[in-house]
């Protein structure tokens, strides 16, 4: 395999709803910033792979009009999954696999706030026996709660402690400006149910957003980075679709994922997991054995401000930063996609080659 | 769908209604076919996978090993919920115009949750481990939506 590391990371804020903004104007400053912190031009760049959701603006290839942001004329080597971007990412880094190219960039985005997310996680499912009910993801999200909790894999108070160490993490992140303000687990816990067995906090509020990452092959990634991040694994696998099929107190797919991108051989010192849920981030810790010494979602994570498509290429940008940062030698970026944690990627990156 | 924009009576913003669907016509197979079909004569069938679960609804492909099914199981109208979650604010597309629960339903028989409501009043009176029965629509064509909700047993 070619040695391939994440070198830059950006992200807009996540915001409830960026009304002055369209998608474009979301994304074009932050593939800027992405491309800017390495030194590198459009121009330098061999493929361009973006991740986004037709569904939320509800327009087919909607995606296009949002490569006005990184200008494609001349015409550029580009691709685009309707997928979080961290499937972009997986698809960017196989591509450097050819050899032909060194560099990648990679965003994704979505404005959620143009549409009800609930209702469209809806329309991703089962087109015979699960869409024509419209369950949505909370409630779906929930029965997989009330399953955990029945089976006594998480507590109530587990899930607070969740979101209490999420609300405290985000007061530091600038890019969750809106997060809920720090709260311990005994005032969550008294605070009323929205979707039984899920409060408030155990939901992640919906935001828009873009990130953006630099991908770069070879002895040029340390050419325009100081502390590259190494992608040492990473591997995506998948759940069968019906959640009734499936035991929802475990997650094979994520424990499969994990094991092949290399979790399990120890040394993870931060881990970025995808949890919109709190009992998610309990049952992903699990299924990848992130012990107590890993430090989980020190960002806030998706569960101070989710946005959809943008929050799984978050959590590998977020993970990176901290080798980027040198506070760190061995992190785990974590993205999810489906109902009830149906899919799920890895990627562990390290500061060495 | 109407495209006359309307003056929001508070704010003074211009809306418009917009539908979100993709208007295919499907065919649904033998295997979903069945089944939904089967609902339409107050019948729930299930399907047998390679390691002897009864998957419900049935499937077309095992869901571990990939390979084609084909043995068709009939199941009861009576299971027990091992997932439930409460709705307290129903939209006009979901099954019932009331507050209700969403559960997975593993139907006497069955190894698997079959997704439905269950209407049980309030969120108390639902657990893991209640049991629940069909409650069939007078009027069915073949959908899942034949299954109006569920009831608790007894209620």
């Amino acid at each position: 395999m070619r040695d391939v590391a994440v070198v830059s990371f950006a992200q807009a804020p996540n915001l409830r709803a960026d009304r002055e903004r369209n998608e474009v104007e979301i994304v074009m400053p932050v593939v800027r910033e992405a491309l800017d912190s390495v030194g590198l031009e459009q121009s330098d760049i061999g493929f361009t792979v973006s991740g986004s959701c037709d569904y939320l603006t509800g327009v087919p290839f909607s995606f296009v009009m949002a490569l006005d942001a990184v200008g494609a004329w001349p015409p550029i080597e580009e691709s685009h999954v309707e997928m979080d971007g961290a499937w972009a990412l997986y698809e960017a880094w196989v591509r450097l696999q050819h050899g032909d190219i060194d560099t990648a960039l990679i965003y994704s985005f979505g404005k959620t706030s143009l549409t009800d997310l609930d209702k469209v996680m809806s329309c991703q499912l089962d087109p015979y026996t699960l869409m024509p009910l419209w369950p949505g993801g909370i409630s779906l999200a929930g029965l997989q709660a009330s399953a955990m909790l029945a089976a006594g894999t998480v507590s109530e108070a587990d899930m607070a402690a969740v979101a209490s160490h999420s609300r405290e993490a985000a007061q530091g992140n600038p890019a969750i400006p809106e997060a809920e303000g720090p709260a311990d687990v005994d005032e969550l816990l008294s605070r009323p149910r929205v979707a039984h067995p899920l409060r408030e906090h155990d939901i992640a509020p919906s935001t828009d957003g873009a990130a953006a990452i630099v991908l770069v092959a070879g002895d040029r990634a340390a050419e325009v980075c100081d502390k590259p991040a190494w992608i040492s694994g990473i591997d995506h696998r998948v759940d069968t679709h019906a959640p009734g099929n499936r035991d929802l107190t475990t997650c094979p797919s994520a424990r499969m994922a994990g094991e092949r991108a290399g979790a399990g051989r120890g040394g993870i010192e931060v881990a970025e997991v995808y949890a919109p849920f709190s009992h998610q981030q309990l049952l992903l810790a699990s299924e990848l054995g992130l012990g107590d010494g890993v430090d989980i979602n020190p960002s806030g994570g998706a569960l101070a401000g989710h946005t959809f498509m943008v929050a799984g290429l978050a959590r590998i940008g977020e993970a990176a930063r901290r080798i980027h940062d040198g506070t760190a030698s061995r992190v785990l970026g974590h993205a999810t996609a489906g109902p009830c944690l149906q899919q799920n990627l890895v990627c562990v990156m390290e500061a060495g080659r | 769908m109407s495209r006359k924009a309307e003056t929001d009576e508070n704010k003074g913003i211009l809306t418009a209604p917009y539908v979100l669907e993709y208007s295919y016509t499907r065919s649904t197979g033998p295997v979903l076919g069945r089944f939904l079909s089967g609902l339409r004569d107050k019948k729930i069938e299930g399907i047998r996978a390679a390691d002897g679960r009864v998957l419900v609804p049935p499937v077309e492909t095992d869901p571990v090993t990939g390979e084609e099914l084909d043995e068709f199981v009939q199941v009861g109208e009576v299971g027990t919920v091992t997932a439930c979650s409460w709705l307290a604010e129903p939209r006009a597309e979901h099954p019932l115009d009331k507050p209700f629960a969403w559960a997975l339903v593993q139907l006497d028989g069955a190894d698997t949750g079959l997704l439905h409501a269950v209407d049980c009043g309030s969120a108390e009176k639902i657990e893991v481990g209640s049991r629940v029965e069909v409650s069939w629509r007078d009027e069915r064509h073949g959908f899942i939506t034949d299954i109006e909700c569920f009831r608790l047993v007894g209620d």
